[in-house]
């Protein structure tokens, strides 16, 4: 329904703005400054010029004059104005209606009106619903003559305060709990500094390699050096690096007891793997399985899935006379446990084993086939000089933790999964790992 | 891994017939090689720089493929191609033999003791009757560089130089002599330099500038004559213009400079072996006898090591057999490394699975153990778990908590790239307040912990290296109130975990104490058994702002191995 404003009535009665400019202009014209003194002046002005009621002439004397330019007008404005006062308003077009309301001279109210019938529990005296149970209501028992409103099931529940697991660290539980379910006896790792006799010398790592570089390992500058080792078992690892012995050439360089004494943040706790190998050649040999998860430390450039410092899984068997073929055994048994059926071989290099195997398992997601881990023989000169018997071999395998935790939690930088600035939604999100689904 | 690019339609042809992709994707595999990318030469220029640079490089498709770190005859076309050819059958394992020249004498190379001094170590050969076309000539030119970068240690260790023998006459002198008396004509040069200006001209070459080093400061250079007194090389910086070799060069002199003399040889017999099968025959090495160790006869053993270009036959001896280790295969140094070519030969997925016999019963490192029982009840109590870096700066677990680091104990790293790898952890405070700072959009209250091992300098005997892991359990709560209570309350839940009473001497106590980390007189020390196990406390101010915070904290942090 149109209302007709304020401005509106006194138009209705008063004629619009334009038509009494219009009808106060004598034949002898107008002058504009005159015009402009009355209240209806400015507005009407403009419009009459665009209605070309009037015209304006500037080259007279004394300032611009106006005439009328026709002989007589038709007051559309007041027209409408009228028609919406006398309830004919639905006369009126939308083009005229938001003229109209433009000028502030309409304005339009909605009127809503409903239908009201009594429904199937109307009655004149008020009950309220109740939400929930009370103890008295219980007790009491009038629960019965209650109505209570129904639970809006498209909901979620209150989130719980509760505490959670970071999700690194339940698929570190998940793949302890495999090694524990194989017998795999865990190692004491808890040592980041290592020197680099055991981290790299006694792998049969030579001195010169690119790995003991700076720029991919970190040494420490205090403490700096470690000077105690067993001093024989240093001399057999310093000749199976120069000449060789226990049936190999050796790398023929010159070992220098110095770049043994180095220390740094181990590279791998396959470091170790080795001062477990060589404390069970001091006694009487019996085999052994070993595991350990814990942190590594690589001075390498970092990007979205690499840090200086992430977590390695390792695996290592010893006993008389193992294969190739027991390596993959154990290899199949481990992944499977990982829901990873489907193993490929293919042939790698490492400075401290031969042979040495990446391991591949099929994608179905990505139909291809992806690396999962590295595996290996240790190399005879890094066990002989340790005093192992000879016929003994040591199986090893190890992959990162990060890698399968961020596939398994659909992590895409690895900064969000490790260290500060970690993204705490997702810890508080993340489901149970269960790492055979 | 070293990768090497090889054209594939050269690849290919060298081959004998032609692969899919994925065909030799599996060769690859089977043999222990990665093809890691298809590319052209537009394709790498235009990633590397930009596509207006590439538009008038070459399509031609490159195969880049990752070779072995020990495989140093595997780094080039010539390489790669002879090692499938023998693995696939198509081509007889080479046997390589040193020939004499057909006339005179063989060349010599005379090292005087003045280079001991700088750079004691040289060996020589020439490749006699050598035809060089365009490819040729760039995969041997790119086979030395690629030592270059690998074995050599960017020319620190070895370095080659290559000389047209026609050029010049032997004997040659490997000597060493003061910068100033060096004076020759440099490779793509048109005057006479000493060594000391060229030291000036190269330190703005883009290439050589980065080997400069190697010699600098040395009293002597090392540098090699002809019997005329002409500069053959100036090693490792750049080699001498006159001897420069072309396409039309017949006979090469290849000299190796070094400072590992089994390195030095090793890039020696590769240059020579890679490019043999251009001129006549090379030289042979070593002979290694070993058992079969396989399931499979000795016949079969053999053979599958003759194609993995290792020369074997039956001695008739039981089942011995004697290989023959070529110059190109300088990773064989044990019988081992000879079981694994046979392993691959065989192919590793034709090895059939078996499992290893012995029972073991498994145990738990006990301190894994109880920080395994731990985390899970902690969190039962309403706390998050993170994990932190175990390096981190000086200022993080020093001034930031109003301690001297020389006081922290604290092991300091000598080389790190940045500021946030100095020092390792002393305490896991650190890392759970920045971990609040990074996750301030969080709802409060927040309340995290962490069980995991700090670093600390321990001079004891039987600490070999001067440092130990220490584990901890740390514990802070973020809210508009600090909360001390709730702080105090998860401790004494832990405490009830680990089965110590709240009593004072056998069982735990706290009583005030005095620390920069905490505000004062809100701070504690916790004992247990009369012995200082941790504090707790609402953090000081000056540390909540220095880790960029704004609201109270209380934290708490305790040493867990006296409890196990």
């Amino acid at each position: 329904r149109m209302h007709q404003c304020f401005l509106g009535v006194e138009i209705s009665e008063l004629g619009s703005h334009e038509a009494r400019v219009f009808e106060c202009i004598p034949v002898e014209g107008l002058l504009q400054s005159e015009l402009m003194k009355l209240p209806f002046g400015k507005i009407g002005f403009t419009k009459a010029m665009s209605n070309k009621w009037i015209r304006v002439d500037k080259t007279s004397e004394g300032g611009p004059l106006i005439f009328r330019s026709v002989q007589t007008i038709v007051d559309q404005v007041r027209e409408k104005l009228l028609n919406v006062l006398n309830g004919k308003d639905a006369e009126l077009e939308e083009k005229e209606k938001s003229e109209l309301k433009k000028r502030r001279l309409l304005s339009e109210v909605t009127v809503k009106s409903y239908w009201i019938t009594k429904g199937s529990s109307f009655s004149t005296t008020i009950t309220k619903q109740e939400t929930e149970l009370t103890p008295e209501m219980i007790v009491s028992g009038n629960w019965k003559d209650n109505k209570f409103k129904p639970y809006n099931f498209e909901a979620m529940g209150v989130p719980l305060d509760c505490g959670h697991l970071h999700p690194l660290m339940k698929v570190r539980t998940q793949f302890r709990q495999i090694f524990l379910e194989m017998g795999f006896t865990e190692m004491p790792t808890n040592n980041f500094i290592e020197s680099s006799f055991w981290n790299f010398d006694s792998l049969f790592q030579p001195q010169q390699h690119p790995a003991r570089d700076q720029h991919d390992t970190f040494f420490l500058s205090d403490p700096a050096l470690t000077l105690d080792f067993p001093q024989d078992y240093l001399q057999r690892v310093k000749k199976v690096h120069t000449e060789g012995g226990f049936g190999s050439q050796g790398y023929k360089y010159e070992w220098k007891v110095e770049e043994a004494q180095k220390n740094i943040l181990r590279t791998h706790t396959t470091a170790v793997s080795a001062r477990m190998l060589y404390k069970l050649a001091q006694q009487k040999f019996t085999p052994v399985k070993y595991f350990s998860i814990d942190r590594v430390f690589r001075n390498e450039t970092l990007d979205a899935t690499h840090l200086a410092e992430f977590h390695q899984i390792e695996g290592v068997v010893a006993d008389y006379d193992l294969t190739l073929g027991d390596l993959m055994g154990v290899l199949h048994q481990f992944f499977t446990k990982l829901g990873i059926t489907k193993l490929r071989f293919k042939p790698a290099y490492n400075p401290y084993t031969e042979p040495s195997m990446e391991v591949f398992s099929y994608h179905e997601g990505l139909e291809k086939w992806v690396e999962v881990g590295n595996s290996g023989v240790f190399r005879p000169e890094m066990l002989l000089p340790m005093g192992l018997p000879e016929d003994v071999s040591v199986i090893a395998w190890g992959l990162s933790l990060e890698r399968p935790t961020m596939i398994k939690y659909g992590i895409n930088n690895i900064r969000e999964l490790v260290g500060h600035k970690v993204n705490l939604q997702m810890v508080y999100d993340g489901p149970i790992c269960r790492l055979d689904t | 891994m070293p990768t090497v690019g090889v054209k594939r339609d050269l690849l290919f042809k060298a081959l004998g017939r032609s692969y899919t992709d994925e065909e030799f994707d599996e060769l690859c595999f089977q043999f222990g090689l990665e093809l890691d990318e298809i590319t052209s030469e537009k394709e790498l220029i235009s990633k590397e720089q930009n596509d207006s640079k590439a538009a008038g490089a070459s399509d031609v498709i490159l195969y880049k493929i990752d070779v072995p770190a020990n495989r140093y005859d595997l780094l080039c076309l010539e390489g790669l191609v002879r090692g499938l050819q023998v693995f696939k059958n198509k081509l007889e394992a080479p046997r390589y033999v040193r020939v004499s020249p057909v006339s005179g004498q063989p060349q010599k190379l005379i090292i005087t003791k003045e280079t001991a001094a700088v750079r004691p170590y040289a060996v020589a050969a020439v490749l006699r009757d050598i035809t060089f076309t365009q490819e040729r000539y760039d995969s041997f030119i790119e086979l030395q560089e690629k030592l270059h970068q690998n074995i050599c240690r960017k020319r620190s260790i070895v370095a080659i130089g290559t000389h047209d023998l026609d050029t010049t006459s032997g004997p040659f002198t490997y000597t060493a002599k003061p910068p100033s008396e060096i004076c020759f004509q440099p490779l793509n040069q048109t005057k006479e330099f000493t060594a000391t200006e060229l030291m000036s001209l190269y330190r703005t070459d883009s290439h050589l500038k980065h080997y400069l080093h190697i010699i600098e400061d040395k009293p002597v250079y090392p540098v090699i004559y002809d019997s005329n007194g002409i500069v053959l090389s100036m090693p490792p910086i750049i080699n001498g213009d006159h001897t420069k070799i072309s396409l039309k060069t017949k006979n090469v002199f290849i000299e190796c400079t070094a400072t590992d003399l089994t390195k030095a040889k090793v890039v020696l017999d590769t240059l020579v072996t890679m490019f043999s099968q251009y001129s006549s025959q090379p030289n042979l090495k070593h002979v290694f006898i070993s058992s079969s160790p396989h399931s499979e006869s000795t016949e079969t053993v053999a053979q599958l090591l003759t194609r993995m270009c290792l020369l074997s036959k039956l001695t008739g001896v039981g089942d011995q057999i004697e290989v023959e280790i070529p110059p190109t295969r300088s990773d064989i140094i044990h019988a081992c490394d000879i079981v694994e070519d046979a392993a691959i030969a065989y192919g590793f997925n034709n090895i059939t699975r078996t499992t290893p016999r012995s029972y073991t019963v498994a145990t738990q490192f006990p301190l894994n153990k109880l920080t395994e029982l731990l985390r899970q009840d902690v969190a039962a109590a309403g706390f998050t778990e993170v994990l932190t870096f175990a390096l981190c700066s000086k200022e993080d677990v020093g001034d930031k908590l109003g301690k001297k680091i020389s006081e922290t104990g604290a092991a300091h790293i000598s080389n790190p790239k940045t500021a946030e790898f100095q020092v390792a952890r002393t305490t896991l405070l650190p890392g759970l307040l920045k971990t609040i700072a990074a996750n301030k959009k969080m709802p409060l209250p927040l309340k995290l912990f962490e069980i995991s091992d700090v670093v600390l300098k321990d001079k004891s005997k039987g600490v070999y290296v001067g440092a130990r892991n220490s584990r901890r359990f740390c514990a802070v709560y973020y809210n508009k109130s600090p909360g001390f209570e709730v702080i105090h309350g998860l401790m004494d839940r832990t405490m009830q975990l680990l089965g110590v009473k709240p009593l004072r001497g056998e069982g735990y106590h706290i009583q005030a104490a005095e620390d920069s980390i905490f505000f004062p007189g809100r701070c504690a020390e916790i004992f247990v058994d009369g012995k200082s196990v941790g504090r707790l406390g609402v953090l000081h101010p000056n540390v909540v702002t220095r880790f960029e915070l704004t609201m109270p904290c209380s934290a708490l942090e305790m040493d867990i191995e006296p409890f196990l």
